[in-house]
């Protein structure tokens, strides 16, 4: 197997990982507030739709970054209004968006399927550029990409250094003692929300619009699934978001490495191993009690009278 | 002490009180069309039209009643499959994955002792879905009893495990000679029986009298009494002496078998083979269902079959509007919201 393909691999895998690390840093967020957020999926899909949508008719990436981020940041409103306002349950909450995005996104992206768009601007690494055109080209990367690494520390920075972020995770804690403490932890809930549906949507954005550069209807194709798996792999931490969306990456570059060198190895199996991994830590979190989900992750905020 | 409450005396106050359910359910469905014909409205499709579709096609015809029936049965099944396991306080949100394990376990029985006759094959293939969905579900409801992990976070990763190794066989061995995303046909004696000629298949009966078996188990029986005070608070239960343990693990998988079972009715029934992802969030669907109707048999029965409707007319929308078929998880999910949103649900059931 050559240089050249190893590179090849390496490079698709951070590409697939990138929308995945944006999204997990939304959930993370989010269930740092103390709210699972199961309708990631459906989020995901109408930012994709959208985002693709909006590329395709103003033949601007930009704007359909822009367009996909606010879907993103409504979805997750409409779902913190039916938990947090309406103080219905997560995971059921979680599963009507989930349905609610599987249809909007095929209804956004009916007329979209199979358009051809303008790509994202891609940059050679610095550095790089002097290389052979065939290796420089594997690592041309778009902006969002040099972004998302940045932006995982930016999150870990706002969850652990500012103020918001202590507020944010001590409502995730105990929503009563966190408003004992002056704190209003519904409008925190809210903002946590928002952010991580923004996040998601810049995650769709590049799925969408830099990486496959196309749409279908379930595109996504459980990547919001995965992004939940990856919160808690990560240990509700984003930077260790960072190594959980690598690992997941490796196991994408593996399975395409296999297959380029002709190894009879299934990459449906291959598909399984994020999950099982994910299972794996937690047992042995379990078994220590190191395990640090927030304390009330999935509770409801009744409100303090 | 954990007797269900007498019906009042006053039959008209009684009357009068479900007469209030179903009305404000009916205004509730109203408020979700509505919001779904405003969306149609903006994507340039006739509202009124796609309504009478919808009601053409599922309730206006022996025909779309009788489809209705069929895309209900796999829902009843796996909203059962939650809400028994919801009875002793565990979240089975592994419906998805237990399914998929069930009609996998149950085509290879298909597959391999297609020669057998009916009789034998179709309860050998239905005790092999449960038991594909019963394993399923034994890892999350064995690791919740030995206290080392949640049931609902191991649930729900096995949901995205299962469909990949359910297409891991069909493209690697069982697929069929034109198609590697589908497995043959299977032979006859491994299709379950339809009924009056339509395509409503045994898994409906089968359904349904899993739900009155639910609904007498938990009222009639010991063990009914048990899980409802371990539903109630497990620690007092444990030390009243009854076996926690045993009582998690093994209602975890006899949940994860009936989900097993829809997956087996639903690759014997209704498509007769298997096929990768043939389920795009029946589990799911079940999870919701039986939350909404709070794990009551005959509110699964009524939710279920309100979301067949919806979907059966989602079909004929696709067809008459030339809209893709999923947009009629719209209106699922306008319903879902105002369902989950209504005012009066959090009163009744304050914790998640």
């Amino acid at each position: 197997m050559s240089l050249l393909a190893v590179l090849g691999v390496i490079s698709s895998a951070i590409y697939s990982g990138t929308s995945l690390l944006y999204t997990t840093l939304g959930e993370v967020i989010d269930e740092r507030a103390g709210i699972v957020n199961l309708g990631l999926e459906g989020v995901l899909l109408v930012s994709a739709s959208l985002g693709f949508a909006v590329t395709k008719t103003t033949g601007s990436p930009y704007l359909g970054i822009l367009a996909a981020v606010l879907a993103g940041g409504l979805m997750n409103m409409v779902f913190g209004y039916l938990v947090i306002t309406r103080q219905a349950n997560q995971l059921a909450s979680g599963l009507a968006v989930m349905f609610f995005g599987y249809g909007l996104s095929a209804l956004i992206g009916k007329s979209f399927v199979g358009a051809k768009i303008n790509p994202l601007p891609r940059y050679v690494l610095p550095g790089l550029s002097r290389l052979p055109l065939v290796f420089s080209s594997l690592f041309k990367f778009d902006f969002l990409i040099f972004l998302v690494v940045p932006m995982a520390v930016l999150i870990w920075w706002l969850l652990y250094r500012t103020r918001w972020g202590l507020g944010l995770r001590a409502v995730g804690e105990n929503a009563d003692t966190a408003f004992a403490s002056g704190r209003n932890p519904k409008r925190i809930r809210y903002q946590a929300l928002l952010v991580g549906g923004l996040l998601a949507g810049l995650g769709a954005a590049h799925l969408t619009i830099a990486y496959t550069m196309a749409w279908s209807e379930y595109m996504t194709a459980g990547r919001g699934f995965i992004a939940v798996a990856l919160v808690i792999f990560s240990n509700w931490d984003p930077l260790r978001a960072i190594a959980g969306a690598l690992i997941f990456s490796a196991a994408v570059a593996f399975q395409l490495l296999l297959q380029s060198s002709g190894a009879q190895v299934s990459p449906f199996l291959l598909n399984t191993i994020p999950y099982l991994l994910t299972i794996l830590v937690l047992i042995v979190w379990g078994g220590n009690r190191k395990q640090s989900a927030p304390a009330s992750l999935g509770r409801i905020y009744l409100g303090s009278e | 002490m954990a007797q269900t409450a007498d019906p009042p005396k006053n039959s008209g106050f009684f009357y009068q009180k479900y007469l209030q359910v179903i009305l404000r359910n009916l205004v509730m469905i109203l408020i979700a069309f509505l919001l779904f014909g405003i969306i149609l409205l903006l994507s340039g499709k006739n509202p009124v039209l796609s309504f009478r579709d919808i009601f053409r096609s599922t309730l206006g015809s022996a025909y779309g009643f009788s489809e209705v029936i069929v895309a209900m049965t796999p829902m009843l099944i796996t909203a059962l499959a939650v809400a028994f396991p919801a009875r002793v306080g565990l979240i089975n949100v592994g419906a998805e994955g237990q399914l998929y394990m069930g009609a996998l376990f149950a085509t290879w029985g298909a597959l391999t002792f297609s020669g057998l006759p009916a009789w034998v094959l179709l309860p050998g293939m239905a005790l092999l879905g449960m038991l594909g969905g019963g394993l399923w579900a034994f890892i999350p409801g064995y690791l919740k009893s030995i206290g080392l992990v949640n049931e609902t976070i191991t649930s729900l990763l096995l949901n995205s495990v299962a469909p990949s190794i359910v297409s891991f066989f069909i493209f690697g061995y069982w697929h069929a000679p034109r198609d590697t995303s589908t497995t043959s046909n299977f032979v006859k004696s491994a299709r379950l029986p339809t009924l009056f000629g339509t395509r409503i298949d045994l898994s409906f009966v089968l359904a349904v009298v899993l739900l009155v078996l639910f609904w007498l188990f938990m009222k009639y029986t010991r063990w009914g009494l048990e899980m409802r005070a371990i539903g109630g608070n497990s620690q007092s239960a444990r030390r009243n002496g009854i076996p926690l343990k045993i009582y998690l693990v093994s209602i975890m998988c006899i949940g994860g078998a009936i989900a097993g079972l829809a997956g087996m009715a639903q690759v014997s029934g209704y498509y007769g083979l298997l096929l990768a992802n043939f389920s795009i969030g029946l589990g799911f669907m079940g999870f919701l269902i039986s939350w909404i109707a709070g794990g009551e048999p005959l509110g699964i029965f009524l939710i279920s079959f309100v979301v067949a409707v919806i979907f059966t007319g989602g079909n004929l929308l696709q067809l008459t509007q030339g809209l893709p078929y999923s947009v009629i998880n719209i209106l699922l999910a306008f319903t879902l919201f105002i369902v989950l949103a209504r005012p009066t649900f959090f009163s009744k059931r304050r914790r998640s």
